[in-house]
């Protein structure tokens, strides 16, 4: 018999969001970023390294707005993936896989990295004298 | 590889109402997934309008309606009706649940009806569980002793034995969690995927069972349990209320607990 050409049933496309598979694809995709992230440490460093001149230049784009929001977003997925990791080190040791405990430890990761990203911010801010 | 989006021939199209043929106040709508392998054409959505006043309580009365007086080409698969037989698993409101322990009422808005996500489809709601049921098969899901059992009686366990089983031998293999999983979406012909997986620790998890190192040694490999990123999907959907993201972590402990 014929294999008959079947359809594959749609999956992302109906599938309700879930705050499980949501925090899930977060922790890759800061994973991801945070990869990007140490790629542009090296740059800096390396321009640190070359000379004062080389410095100058990649410090403008860290000053410039553009070069803000990507810090303060590598600051952010660096707090997230620490904090989620932590949960996962908690999931490998075989605890708090209750849904309920999950969805809360799920919630504390993420008002955890936000607030640790802002105390950062201000932090650096201030030690400017910016504020 | 993980494919976002649905393959040509699976994108679903805008099907036919069939409108409720009483007029009754308590209408509701279902929008349901339809494909037929004869009609040569790609999946629809059929919306019907129930009168709820005339239905029972559950998504499953409600199909048992709809093919009973409106559309008898609806096809689905049920048998117990009270959530023990694992047949009538689909999505329903965009989550995996059984459709006869789904109160029509929990649904907020029109009821949308799809088969078990990223499955081949046979008809309608009728997914191809063949590879599900192939890869339950190479967990060997029996009792595998060396030993013979005593002649005068069954092989006891102590009740604390017995207790660890619980929340494991009560799955009904709907395969809700499975295809509740990303993982099991991308990597299903590699990943065994929760529900297997929690089938295999019942094993693991029997003081009687003998074979707990090669069953292990079956499992370890990047794909067949290394694709779960407890993304907690199979927890969150079961509708028996099991935990196959704690089993499939348990396993996971006795992995590095016995190197």
């Amino acid at each position: 018999m014929a294999a008959p050409n079947r359809p594959l049933s749609p999956h992302l496309q109906i599938y309700k969001p879930q705050l499980t598979s949501f925090l899930s694809i977060c922790h890759r995709m800061t994973g991801i970023g945070l990869a990007v992230g140490v790629l542009f440490l090296v740059c800096w460093l390396s321009s640190a390294a070359t000379g004062p001149e080389s410095f100058a230049r990649i410090q403008e784009f860290n000053g410039s707005w553009f070069g803000r929001l990507l810090l303060f977003g590598w600051t952010f997925a660096l707090f997230y993936h620490l904090c989620n990791g932590i949960r996962h080190l908690f999931w490998d040791a075989g605890k708090g896989f209750e849904m309920e405990i999950v969805n809360r430890s799920g919630v504390m990761v993420l008002l955890g990295a936000g607030a640790l990203t802002l105390i950062a911010w201000i932090w650096g801010y201030s030690s400017m004298g910016a504020l | 590889m993980a494919e976002f989006t649905l393959p040509a021939n699976s994108k679903v199209r805008k099907g036919k109402t069939h409108a409720a043929a009483t007029g009754g106040k308590n209408i509701r709508k279902f929008h349901v997934y339809r494909w037929d392998q004869d009609s040569g054409e790609n999946p629809r959505t059929d919306t019907y309008e129930v009168d709820l006043d005339d239905c029972g309580p559950m998504v499953l009365d409600a199909l048992i309606k709809i093919k009973d007086e409106v559309d008898a080409t609806l096809t689905f698969r049920r048998s117990c009706r009270e959530g023990v037989c694992g047949s009538c698993a689909m999505n329903i409101d965009g989550t995996n649940s059984l459709a006869c322990t789904s109160f029509i009422d929990e649904v907020k808005g029109d009821v949308k009806i799809n088969p078990l996500p990223h499955m081949p489809v046979i008809k309608d709601l009728v997914p191809d569980l063949t590879n599900a049921y192939a890869q339950y098969t190479s967990s060997q899901p029996w009792l595998k002793s060396e030993s013979a059992p005593p002649p005068d009686k069954e092989r006891l366990q102590s009740p604390e034995e017995r207790a660890k089983l619980d929340g494991l031998w009560e799955c009904v293999l709907c395969f809700c969690c499975s295809t509740s999983c990303p993982s099991y979406w991308w990597n299903g012909d590699r990943y065994l995927g929760p529900a297997t997986l929690l089938q295999s620790y019942r094993w693991l998890a029997d003081s009687r069972d003998e074979h707990t190192g090669e069953r292990l040694d079956a499992l370890e490999d990047p794909f067949r349990l290394y694709r779960c990123h407890t993304i907690m999907n199979c927890t969150n959907t079961c509708p028996k209320h099991l935990n196959p993201g704690k089993a499939i972590g348990e396993i996971k402990k006795m992995m590095v607990e016995r190197r």
